[in-house]
């Protein structure tokens, strides 16, 4: 019965939701405050990895990080909802339109590579490369390739399974838009887990199984699955770090971008932590598994860093 | 008479082969049970450990822990409780006692009370993204995410309290009138002291159900690096995302840690469906 007393407890409750409405953070000046940042679920663990870094030398700094999805990132970011949105593929253009009928103005910085790796059983002792073309035969919509000797006929008599990520991913926007010529656009029949891991076990445990993921699954799957080179018509080109930094494993390699939104930068956590990334970029890279930047690399992000202060320190006296 | 015996004959195979038909059906629900707990408790055993209490995530699996995430759980569940539990038995009150079952308009109140019951999580989390965190302006914090949780589980409690009234014998409210009482005396003194097993029951299934959820804070954006205590209007994370973030982690050892707040994540279920079972017997009346 005593719940029942409780009652009162729920109206205070109830009330003070309707008059919590300036919740958000706006954090001001100062090497504290919170920054929040959102979007891609690949580039998120990046994100995170800077921010733990970062908050071990500045204590006072708060730094969240969500993984809505690149797309979701965007809309919450061109909303003006978060200070920075984690994406594994460019702005497109009707996000461009959203953030500037609400006027938030960005800067992207590229702050890691990856590599979308083409992998196999490591028992698939045929598959040592597979042409753009082969590839897209194998996933176009409506493609009906279901034996691996109807890629190439040197290959053996052996039924071909396939493994990819799910619709929502930006992995799967990339590798359809390089492989199949239009983003978005895939055959369907195939085992689609968001999950990439779920990918790792499923070709690991198919003698006939292909799949696709980012570069950080391969690595840490060394022993149960094979990578295969890709040629994107300069010959057969391995996944590796410095094939994905040159940019020489084509058309696989994509970058990893964090945008920040302009007017934060006038917040000077915000403006330390984008600085602490790029200064730290390589330690970060380690050790969230990602592939670094190249020197010009770097040198580009800080020029952008370095024109995006001036522009807002410019309008700002 | 030998149809008959036939027939007798013919019923007892069916009998038995109903019962050993039951009996599968048992198995595989405790089969796939202990499969899951025994397979959970060996990947997460290496990572039951105080780090995972006390730490915050990482990109370090070995140092990583799930404390915001925890707290975060905690506190949904007590919005979840100090909301859900009295809303949910005021509207079954008013269903059960007070409503003329014969207008039309109740009934679809309570057709559509059921089919609430029924909708995807996910679609709360649309509603609750729409209209607590942008339309109230909350923002992205526990105490919306509660106020959705609530929404969630709301049917289910409602139906479970009805159900624990239909359960008082209508003698008890009868003999109440007879004595004089008034109908809010009926309900108060008699009529809610005999349903409290099952409404305390319902609730903290709902209960159990809300903790569980995921895909509805996701879409309110529930964070996966989250490094301090989370306040009730704060940013947060919550046990099962948290669990979905590691999971998908490359490196092996996230999937230990994943384990490992999976048990956590048992436990606090076991433990709530333990109270109910030890508030229903305590209570428990029979008539």
């Amino acid at each position: 019965m005593s719940k029942l007393r409780l009652l009162p407890l729920a109206v205070v409750a109830l009330s003070l939701s309707a008059c919590g409405g300036d919740g958000d953070s706006s954090g001001s000046g100062g090497a504290s405050g919170t920054i929040v940042a959102d979007g891609s679920s690949t580039v998120g663990p990046f994100t995170s990895a800077a921010a733990e870094r970062f908050q071990n030398e500045n204590p006072d700094v708060k730094v969240t990080v969500g993984i809505s999805g690149t797309g979701g990132g965007f809309e919450r970011f061109c909303r003006g909802e978060t200070d920075l949105s984690d994406a594994s593929r460019p702005i497109k253009d009707e996000e461009k339109k959203l953030c500037e009928e609400n006027d938030i103005q960005y800067t992207e910085f590229l702050v890691a590579n990856d590599a979308l790796t083409v992998v196999v059983n490591p028992d698939n002792d045929w598959t040592k490369c597979l042409t753009v073309g082969q590839l897209r035969k194998i996933w176009e919509p409506g493609s009906k390739v279901d034996n691996w000797r109807e890629v190439d006929p040197k290959f053996p008599d052996q039924r071909l399974t396939l493994f990819g990520p799910g619709t929502d991913s930006g992995t799967f926007d990339y590798f359809t838009a390089e492989i199949v010529g239009e983003e978005g656009k895939s055959r369907s029949d195939y085992q689609a887990s968001e999950n990439d891991n779920v990918l790792v076990q499923g070709v690991a445990g198919d003698n006939g199984a292909l799949g696709y993921f980012g570069f950080s699954y391969l690595e840490e799957n060394q022993d149960k699955l094979r990578a295969v080179a890709v040629d994107g018509g300069n010959g057969c080109v391995m996944p590796s770090v410095k094939s994905a930094q040159s940019g020489e494993y084509k058309p696989l390699s994509r970058p990893l971008f964090v945008y920040a939104k302009k007017s934060s930068f006038e917040r000077r956590e915000v403006e330390k932590f984008i600085e602490y990334l790029i200064d730290n970029e390589r330690a970060i890279a380690k050790s969230a598994r990602y592939i670094p930047l190249t020197d010009a690399q770097v040198d580009e992000a800080r020029r952008e860093l370095r024109d995006a202060l001036d522009e807002v320190k410019g309008e700002g006296s | 008479m030998t149809l008959s015996r036939r027939g007798r004959a013919g019923a007892v195979v069916k009998g038995g082969a109903f019962r050993t038909v039951l009996l599968l059906s048992l198995a595989v629900a405790f089969i796939t049970l202990g499969t899951l707990l025994v397979d959970v408790f060996q990947r997460g055993w290496p990572r039951l450990d105080k780090t995972l209490l006390t730490g915050v995530p990482s990109f370090d699996p070995e140092i990583a822990g799930a404390r915001p995430a925890i707290l975060a759980s905690l506190e949904l569940m007590a919005v979840v409780f100090v909301l859900a539990v009295p809303i949910g038995i005021g509207t079954a009150i008013y269903l059960e006692e007070y409503a003329d079952k014969t207008k039309r308009y109740n009934r679809l109140l309570e057709l559509n009370i059921q089919n609430l019951a029924a909708v995807p999580s996910i679609v709360y989390g649309i509603l609750g993204l729409a209209f607590i965190v942008r339309g109230l302006g909350l923002g992205r914090v526990v105490l919306a995410a509660g106020l959705i949780l609530t929404l969630l589980v709301l049917p289910t409690t409602i139906i479970a309290t009805r159900e624990a009234l239909r359960a008082v014998p209508n003698s008890i409210r009868q003999g109440g009138y007879a004595l004089g009482a008034t109908q809010w005396q009926v309900i108060w003194r008699s009529v809610l002291p005999a349903a409290i097993p099952g409404i305390a029951t319902g609730s903290i299934l709902a209960l159990s159900r809300a903790i569980g959820e995921t895909a509805p804070l996701i879409m309110i954006g529930a964070l996966t690096f989250v490094t301090f205590d989370p306040t009730l209007l704060g940013p947060f994370t919550a046990l099962p995302v948290q669990i979905y973030a590691w999971i998908g982690q490359p490196q092996e050892g996230f999937r230990h840690l994943a384990a490992a707040a999976i048990v956590v994540l048992l436990v606090l279920l076991l433990a709530m469906n333990a109270f109910a079972i030890w508030l229903r017997n305590r209570y428990q009346r029979r008539y």
